[in-house]
């Protein structure tokens, strides 16, 4: 008979070896050492960093966010202590045995390229290399190109050798040439995707919520468009995919699987559901594979693509 | 999802209803919320006037009418103070976990601004048959914060400290705190004001053994517990906090009262 204990949740992706498919994803929490510690203890496979560039930013004014049918809007402005500060806080994670990937930025190619190799000094298990974040001018352009996304793929994996996670736009017409691009630069994975570019109005007021009038849309009203995303990409590329945008629950990421794929973050759901949302989330994961005679995760991933 | 325009996360306009001058440069904004109206005493609200910055504010009233108390002290709270009845702001929350009742002989101690969320949770404690003793802090006289209502509400319970001895004891809160503590007629404590004074109390109530809880005050952006900006030890003090206990203030014994986090994230040493 098939117990509960022979259900594995534990993956491998890019080489990392992780005791659950489900992570936060960047931006969230990711500020401090503590917070993920505490990220992990909450039964978070691995831990994702806030975006670090090579200086620190104060990020853009309040209001950075705005609640909306369906979601959040946010336009933090990357926010980050920079990556000389933020070393120690990477050491604190090594001491504590915590698998961490290191989201980072530049505004320059060879910005990327120094933060990356910086951070790939502080044990860090992985790299996600952010071109995709809608709020700031020119990070975000960066990932519509996809010569810009190849080119800066190339140039930090000839530098580091951590695996290397290139987190994708869903601001494009094409994701998957995207996909393919960075998959020509060297990437070990991608992650799809960063939010979508929207704004939110106060009538009363008549202006913009947000300081930076537009913003990046997550949550439930993103998840249909990051899973078609992940479809696309799944079939446009072999490197492995981590799925996010908008998973709140166990059956969001069975969907994102079944999708392609392989690893999973998860961000907004925590103003909802609390940091329990990753224990949660394990749970019921290890419900549908027992329910449906799988025993491991990787049995889901890519499934619905099956004729 | 229909009515997602009423939870608490949603930007949401209210008309002042009133304006009332506390001290120079302090004012009272009442105004109208469904769901403030069923907020707990500590709770907290971020508040935004159009083209400037949201900034978090404690509820100060809580009942048919809701109110924050504001200082002028930069640019959106001078904003603030300056507006008049009828004008509007737009608010979010409340957001946090408030002060939760605990013994039947509470103390409590507001100073200066600290006095926003303590006055709620005065009327809470009365109308729940406890009967508070208070410590009311400020430099001088004319900055006590609702003098005539907390005297009206607890009588010779109300104590008074004046940095500057213009009323009542002379000296800081904290110490006429713990002259008062040592007296041993207390068995929970309670304190919001500036983080030395909170300091300064949790380290007395600990020595007496008495459960303490303070009311915590960062940077913030989201407050909805997921940037991590307002971070403190494992805690988010939007969402975890902002008022914090005795078993978790002894886990951020190095920041609490000592460092904070800039806006970028990097931990810096409190100014008061």
């Amino acid at each position: 008979m098939m117990g509960m204990a022979e259900i594995r949740l534990a993956i491998e992706i890019a080489g990392l070896k992780l005791r659950n498919p489900v992570m936060n994803a960047a931006g969230i929490l990711g500020l401090t050492a503590d917070l993920l510690k505490r990220v992990y203890e909450e039964g978070a496979g691995a831990v994702v960093t806030k975006s670090i560039g090579l200086k620190p930013r104060m990020g853009h004014p309040n209001p950075t966010v705005a609640i909306v049918e369906g979601g959040l809007i946010n336009a933090m402005g990357l926010p980050n202590p920079g990556v000389e500060y933020f070393l120690g806080e990477l050491e604190k994670l090594r001491a504590g045995g915590i698998p961490v990937i290191a989201s980072f930025f530049g505004e320059t190619l060879d910005e990327f390229v120094e933060v990356a190799s910086r951070l790939s000094e502080a044990g860090v298990y992985a790299l996600e290399l952010n071109c995709s974040c809608p709020n700031v001018e020119g990070v975000g352009i960066l990932g519509s190109d996809p010569g810009a996304v190849k080119r800066v793929t190339e140039a930090v994996k000839e530098c580091v050798d951590k695996p290397l996670f290139v987190k994708l736009s869903p601001n494009v017409s094409d994701v998957a040439e995207i996909a393919r691009a960075a998959e020509r630069g060297g990437a070990d994975g991608l992650t799809a995707v960063n939010t979508l570019r929207a704004m939110a109005l106060s009538i009363e007021t008549r202006r913009p919520i947000l300081s930076n009038v537009t913003g990046g849309l997550s949550g439930p009203a993103l998840k249909p468009v990051a899973l078609r995303c992940v479809w696309e990409i799944y079939e446009a590329v072999e490197i492995p995919i981590i799925g996010c945008g908008g998973i709140t629950t166990w059956r969001d990421a069975v969907e994102y699987l079944l999708a392609g794929a392989s690893a999973l973050q998860v961000g907004t759901a925590i103003m909802t559901q609390g940091l329990k949302v990753f224990r949660e989330i394990n749970l019921g994961l290890r419900h549908y594979l027992e329910e449906n005679g799988f025993r491991e995760v990787s049995e889901l991933v890519g499934l619905a693509h099956e004729a | 999802m229909s009515d997602w325009r009423m939870r608490p996360e949603a930007h949401r306009v209210v008309r002042v209803l009133r304006v009332v001058e506390e001290a120079e440069g302090v004012s009272t904004l009442y105004f109208s919320d469904p769901l403030c109206r069923k907020a707990r005493p500590g709770q907290f609200v971020m508040v935004w006037v159009p083209g400037l910055e949201e900034v978090p504010m404690s509820l100060s009233t809580i009942g048919g009418e809701s109110s924050i108390t504001v200082k002028a002290v930069g640019p959106t709270s001078r904003r603030l103070t300056s507006l008049g009845e009828g004008e509007f702001m737009v608010i979010r929350g409340p957001f946090g976990r408030g002060f939760t009742l605990m013994g039947e002989k509470p103390f409590l101690v507001a100073g200066g601004t600290g006095a926003a969320p303590i006055k709620p949770l005065v009327e809470k404690m009365l109308s729940q048959g406890l009967r508070p003793t208070l410590i009311l802090g400020a430099r001088t006289r004319n900055m006590l914060l609702f003098l005539n209502r907390l005297r009206e509400l607890l009588g010779f319970k109300l104590h008074i400290a004046t940095d500057d001895g213009s009323l009542g004891f002379k000296g800081l809160a904290s110490k006429y705190a713990e002259r008062l503590l040592n007296e041993g007629e207390f068995d929970a404590v309670y304190a919001c004001g500036p983080e030395r004074m909170m300091a300064a109390i949790y380290r007395a109530a600990e020595r007496h053994g008495l459960p303490i809880q303070v009311s915590l005050e960062r940077y913030m952006k989201c407050a909805l517990g997921l940037c991590g900006s307002c971070a403190i030890g494992p805690y988010r003090v939007c969402r975890d906090g902002p008022v914090f206990n005795s078993e978790m203030l002894r886990e951020i014994l190095d920041e609490f009262g000592h460092r904070h986090l800039d806006p970028s994230g990097r931990s810096t040493p409190l100014e008061e």
